[in-house]
Parts: structure tokens; C-alpha cells; sequence
């Protein structure tokens, strides 16, 4: 049973190290911001997830266990509100997409207050943001 | 031996995580590296906990997970609004 116990914990923690750095490369690598919250999802869920779950595996059941679980959900909560609220932040504050797919629309165009900007035929580029 | 290992993968998703910090060409870049240098800060105090055998660091992680939420949240609105206690006003309603 321990050694099960051994094996199961060493598999999510060497998984969760190699899909933390899987999503830093992604993070250093992808072209525009919002392209870069996919890697930095996947470090806060997958990554840290599987690191703190094996953890748990190597705490048996504990308060310990309780203090990581605490971690758990709180971090599996945060996050993907941390992320929402800073790119609803970047799209108010005119960073603009590079790729935008039909009927995007800006919540507030920074140049042109009245006429939001409309992407209607197809997936296209737009021109990058002189920001 | 396999905390070490997840040390290190930790340490150098951080190290990557402050490249695109300093690199970011936008603020909002700067942030979400932000934001995930503390989440792996949360992990790496969990880890040197058990690494060290001192399972209380844990009260340290947790602590430090909402404080990392509550700066993001803070340094969000600030770069948004210029002001902390700004609380949006525009046409939806909507604060950040």
C-alpha cells in the first residue's frame, strides 16, 4: 500500500513539474498576451495542482492533507478570476487581440468612443497595437 | 529526492516565469507572470515544507495564496483606474 502510495506520488509530482515548465515555455513563447494566459492556466491548474495532489499522496491523511486541500481550492479558485478580471482589464484598457474571430467586439474603442470596433468577414489579422 | 526534483522544475518555471516579467512589452504582461510567480511560490514553500520535514510551512503557502490573489486583484485596478477605490462606472457597470 505505501509503496503504491510512493509511486502514485511520484507520478504527479514529475507530471506537474513537466506541465509547469510545458506552460512557461508557452508563456515565453506564444505572440500576444491573451495567447499567454493559456500558458499560465496551465501552470496554475494542471502544474500546481498535480505538484500539491502528490503531496498529499506522500502526507496520508493528515492535517496536513486538510492544509493542502485549503490550498488546493483556494488556488483553483483564484486564479481563473485573477486571469478573468486582467483581460477583461486588457481589453477595456485597448490591448488588442492579434487574431480576432467574427463579431469581436471592443467594449470601449479606445479611438473612437461611439462606434465600437466590428470584425465581421472571417478570421483575420488585425494591425498591432502601436501601445 | 523527488521534492528536489519538483524544486528545480519549480525554480526554473519561475526563472522563465521572471524572463517574461521583465520582458513583457505590455503592463498586463508584467502581471500575469506576476500572478504566476506567486502561485509557484505557493508550491515551492509547500515543497520546501516537506522537503525539510517541517509540514507546518504549509500555514506559510496558504497564507501566501490569498495574499497573491488580493495583490493581483490590487495592481489590476490600479493599472486600470489610477485609483484603488474607484469603483468602474461605465456604461455596463462593471468594475475590472
Amino acid at each position: 500500500m505505501e509503496q503504491i502510495f510512493d509511486i502514485l506520488s511520484w507520478a504527479a509530482i514529475l507530471s506537474g513539474s513537466a506541465l509547469c515548465l510545458i506552460g512557461a515555455w508557452g508563456m515565453i513563447r506564444l505572440p500576444d498576451m491573451y495567447s499567454r494566459m493559456h500558458g499560465a492556466g496551465i501552470i496554475d491548474t494542471l502544474g500546481v495542482g498535480l505538484i500539491l495532489i502528490g503531496l498529499i499522496f506522500q502526507a496520508g491523511l493528515t492535517l496536513v492533507t486538510a492544509k493542502l486541500v485549503l490550498i488546493l481550492v483556494f488556488i483553483f479558485f483564484t486564479s481563473p478570476t485573477a486571469t478573468h478580471a486582467l483581460a477583461r482589464a486588457a481589453l477595456n484598457g485597448g490591448l488588442e487581440p492579434k487574431v480576432m474571430n467574427d463579431g469581436i467586439r471592443l467594449p470601449i474603442d479606445p479611438q473612437n468612443k461611439e462606434t465600437p470596433v466590428t470584425k465581421t468577414s472571417g478570421t483575420k489579422e488585425v494591425e498591432p497595437s502601436k501601445t | 529526492m523527488m521534492f528536489a526534483a519538483a524544486a528545480i522544475g519549480i525554480l526554473m518555471t519561475m526563472t522563465l516565469a521572471l524572463i517574461r516579467a521583465l520582458k513583457g512589452p505590455s503592463v498586463y504582461d508584467r502581471i500575469l507572470a506576476l500572478n504566476t510567480f506567486g502561485t509557484l511560490t505557493v508550491a515551492l514553500i509547500a515543497v520546501h515544507g516537506f522537503m525539510a520535514g517541517r509540514p507546518e510551512f504549509l500555514d506559510l503557502a496558504l497564507v501566501y495564496a490569498l495574499i497573491n490573489f488580493i495583490g493581483t486583484i490590487a495592481v489590476t485596478k490600479f493599472v486600470t483606474f489610477s485609483d484603488m477605490g474607484h469603483g468602474g462606472g461605465r456604461e455596463d457597470g462593471g468594475d475590472i
